[in-house]
């Protein structure tokens, strides 16, 4: 403990002194007054479509066990966070940052007239269009584009664990996506920083490889912590992310992905695994943070493409739904609870929630509270920011 | 070293002028970059046999040359057509008979992918190929939503057998086909409840392109094409009279009891969707730019023409603009360009296909899995730091050091093309998670990349030299950089004599992602 404190401290000391030299004013010209991105975004995909009814459990509501016979979470299960609702027993590790307040439960996240297919929502999400509309970047591409990060950052954002940028994509962000660090610093040797171009496409090629190599130069694989990841896919994203934040340069989001969530049958014993991946690989994250003294800095935040069905299907499982219940923590966050669980007596025609966050009001929290990004400019409208950030 | 380059590229230019005369007979820089534009990266010899030729012998060779079949054997499921195969069980199916259904899909999608990519590869026409995959991206569906691999393989059939055919034929054919039908949401259009997925898309997309039509026009079309399904057991279009609309519908001024071919036919009748056809044309074939008189022109000879492609693309490969010196090299190869060029263009067959399609998904380009409705982006969205270290990685691959000398296992058999992913994909034992299984099959399809070695003495010893060239170090990179790349190479190096060395630093320059 005592060598933990000591290295915190000197981490912190190292980190406040060597942004310094890095942060010129200049670097922040092109960005609105005030947009701050020594703020973390951590972004984690909750792959395949969450069942949100079995991850915040409305226990004190009859009608959520009328519709699951079979998979209901049993009151005395469940972890209460008020008299009506309460989290899946394997989300307990997330209790302290609860009893911290630093754990806000967003109630009912989705979107108007949604879609049910998984491509075409996360689609949705991630483009934060509306939902007959195609936009081809990402919502952090177009948010990015209008305040660029500092010149000195060794990237935009790190996907981790994944190749599709999601909502990075599109054009013209610093993205990196990377399985592992080591592979990435290997394979990046492939990759040179040559030259200039007046032809448009190979100026394009060119930029990112040179992009690639600032990431290289940038990133390492060796910072030794003294949290211990958890064993598995998803403990190891974890593991890699905290490499990638622990580098000096500084990254504005990091997004990492645990998948498996598209539970047609069988849901109880995967859903239980997975969330139990998720509360210890965000335990373990929030010790990285905590040791490189950015817990303060950083702000958590989970995603999917939909929720599932409130009522159960024929094989112990659910099927697509839509609004589900996501999560943000971080240091600074005001934890609480956030929207309206959805309403099991007014489902619509699929037997479908209607939503009571819109998730681009998430995204809107991100930009106007956490970053100082105008929002509107970047989500193509207004959205209301939440009230989950302590200023 | 940078000014040797320089000189280099000077040297280069100086030698092949790219010919703005549409007179002169196309210099070897001019027929590489028709035959790069319109097929796959073309070989030494291709090249050279198209070498002298005018520009209009040059397009009338080419479009003569085009096919309606593919040569390639399809997967043999393909061959008894219907009925199509549901989970066991239907709809009372179990999940497990739903996992089985899915695998079976997944494997059959897996062989297709390697069956096109295989056509791509070998064929006498790589512009079938090229106008194929365009149509593919234009007239979108995709196995996410279709599922059935053998609905995606017909559609893939009827797109071949019109990519160079009668463009309003293709449309009213598309219409009615059964993958387009799942896809687009026409099965669900029905009298009384319209879905306006097919009748906003095929204004959008396919013919008009936005801005040239109301909300009411979607509307209304719509109901023309309620009633156009599928039968659920043959997989084959179905018109039901009973869900059709047969009321009065107004379509862009025109007012009657109208039908789908109606409607169709009023798209077609609009310049438009000719000139909509044509930009998109153009961007494929000649810039990322689009010259609006140009396209006006050519545009106008397409709907003269009755809509017949070859005739506008007879307009388009024999115009200044596609011959302008200022745009070689100014689009970003698709991952299939670079896949099937590369392999076409050194000669490498691979014994196994699928591991090709993969890498060319790796990349970003899943064949018969565009993202959405709206296709592949294309240009600059083709590369981020994921595809193009994926695109760095698979060249590297390709020319590896140890790879490329290691000749051929005596005795070895080649594998049957549907072996790998069968084997990959199989569960192997409950124990092993999704993604422990995605990880066995991503690892056999990066061994199956090893089925292909690079004969690099023997396609030395094939390349030509400039004319009257003395055999020495520099002639014979500036062959193969005038052969490889469309613009000169961004990252110098020291002349080399070694083969493997010499292609590995001009496949891997920037310049090579360019067409």
């Amino acid at each position: 403990m005592e060598a933990g404190m000591k290295r915190r401290q000197f981490v912190r000391l190292i980190s406040s002194a060597s942004l310094l030299p890095l942060m010129p004013t200049l670097a922040f010209a092109a960005a609105p007054a005030g947009a701050d991105y020594r703020h973390l975004l951590v972004l984690i995909e909750l792959k395949g479509g969450n069942d949100g009814l079995n991850t915040l459990v409305p226990y004190g509501d009859a009608t959520y066990y009328s519709l699951r016979p079979k998979l209901a979470i049993a009151r005395d299960q469940v972890v209460q966070l008020s008299e009506r609702v309460g989290l899946h027993p394997a989300l307990a590790p997330l209790l302290p940052f609860w009893k911290k307040r630093e754990l806000a439960v967003l109630q009912g996240v989705g979107y108007p007239d949604p879609n049910l297919s998984h491509f075409r929502s996360i689609e949705i999400w991630d483009t934060a269009s509306k939902s007959d509309e195609y936009l081809q970047d990402g919502w952090l591409t177009r948010s990015f584009a209008a305040a660029p990060t500092p010149r000195s950052f060794a990237a935009d954002g790190v996907i981790v664990g994944s190749p599709d940028l999601g909502p990075l994509g599109g054009g013209g962000t610093r993205a990196i996506a990377l399985a592992n660090t080591e592979q990435f610093l290997r394979q990046s040797r492939l990759a040179v920083s040559e030259g200039q171009s007046h032809n448009k496409a190979l100026q394009h090629v060119l930029k990112v490889e040179a992009d690639i190599v600032q990431a290289a130069s940038e990133l390492n694989a060796d910072y030794s912590f003294n949290t211990t990841f958890p064993q598995g896919g998803f403990g190891n994203a974890i593991r890699c992310a905290s490499q990638v934040i622990a580098n000096h340069a500084g990254v504005a989001v990091v997004r990492v992905t645990l998948t498996g969530f598209d539970t047609h049958s069988g849901q109880l014993g995967t859903q239980a695994r997975l969330l139990g991946e998720l509360a210890s690989g965000t335990v373990a994250l929030a010790s990285a943070l905590e040791e490189l003294g950015k817990w303060k800095d950083t702000l958590i935040v989970t995603y999917a493409e939909f929720g599932r069905r409130p009522k159960e299907n024929l094989s112990n499982g659910t099927d697509h739904g839509t609004a589900s219940v996501h999560f943000a923590l971080g240091g600074r966050v005001a934890g609480g609870l956030y929207g309206e669980q959805p309403r099991l007596d007014r489902l619509s025609g699929d037997g479908n929630p209607a939503h009571a966050i819109d998730f681009r009001s998430i995204y809107a929290t991100v930009l106007d509270r956490w970053w100082g990004v105008p929002s509107a400019g970047p989500l193509g409208g207004r959205f209301a920011a939440l009230p989950i950030i302590r200023t | 070293m940078r000014t040797a380059i320089a000189l280099a590229a000077l040297l280069l230019v100086a030698a092949h002028p790219p010919s703005a005369d549409a007179s002169a007979p196309l210099s070897y820089d001019d027929a590489r970059h028709l035959l790069n534009r319109t097929g796959f990266d073309a070989t030494d010899a291709e090249i050279r046999s198209y070498v002298g030729m005018t520009r209009e012998g040059a397009a009338k060779k080419l479009l003569a040359a085009t096919r309606t079949q593919a040569a390639t054997p399809p997967p043999s499921w393909t061959a008894t057509p219907g009925p199509l195969r549901y989970p066991r069980g239907g709809d009372q199916a179990t999940e497990a008979d739903r996992k089985v259904f899915q695998q079976e899909q997944i494997r059959e999608g897996l062989e297709l992918r390697g069956w096109w990519i295989e056509e791509m590869i070998t064929t006498p026409s790589p512009l079938t190929e090229h106008m194929t995959l365009f149509w593919h991206n234009h007239f979108v569906s995709s196995q996410q939503k279709v599922r059935f691999a053998e609905l995606m393989y017909r559609q893939n059939v009827l797109l071949r057998a019109n990519a160079l055919g009668n463009f309003g034929v293709m449309l009213h054919a598309i219409a009615r086909d059964p993958a387009m039908v799942i896809y687009l949401d026409s099965a669900q259009n029905r009298k009384g409840t319209p879905n306006e997925n097919f009748a906003r898309e095929v204004m959008e997309l396919f013919t008009l392109g936005e801005g040239h039509y109301g909300e009411q026009d979607i509307k209304e079309a719509a109901r023309a094409f309620t009633g156009w399904s599928l039968d659920r057991d043959s997989g084959t279009f179905r018109f039901r009279p009973f869900l059709h609309d047969y009321g009065q519908k107004s379509v862009l001024g025109r007012t009657g009891n109208l039908d789908g071919d109606d409607v169709l036919d009023i798209l077609l009748a609009r310049p438009e969707t000719a000139e909509f056809v044509t930009r998109k044309l153009w961007r494929e074939f000649v810039s990322p730019d689009p010259d609006e008189a140009e396209v006006k022109r050519m545009a106008a000879r397409f709907r003269a023409s009755g809509y017949d492609i070859k005739a506008a693309l007879y307009a388009m490969l024999t115009s200044d603009s596609f011959y302008a010196p200022e745009d070689r090299g100014v689009l970003v190869k698709s991952p299939i360009d670079l896949v099937a060029g590369t392999l076409r263009q050194f000669d490498m067959r691979p014994g196994l296909p699928v591991p090709f399609a993969v890498a060319s998904a790796t990349m970003g380009q899943n064949l018969f899995s565009p993202p959405n409705v709206k296709g592949w982006p294309g240009g600059e969205a083709w590369i981020n730091a994921s595809t193009l270290l994926a695109r760095k990685a698979f060249l590297n691959r390709m020319f590896r050091a140890d790879d490329a000398v290691a000749p051929m296992q005596a005795g070895a058999k080649p594998v049957p093309m549907a072996a790998v992913p069968k084997q990959a994909l199989a569960p192997n034992g409950a124990a092993e998670t999704e993604t422990e299984r995605q990880l066995r099959f991503m690892q056999a399809m990066d061994r199956g990349l090893a089925s292909v070695k690079f004969d690099r003495e023997g396609w030395f010893a094939r390349l030509g030299l400039p004319e009257g060239a003395p055999e020495d170090v520099r002639d014979r990179a500036q062959a193969a950089t005038r052969l490889l790349l469309a613009v000169p190479p961004q990252t110098p190096h020291e002349p080399t004599d070694e083969p493997l060395t010499l292609v590995r630093r001009l496949v891997l320059d920037a310049a090579y992602q360019l067409k």
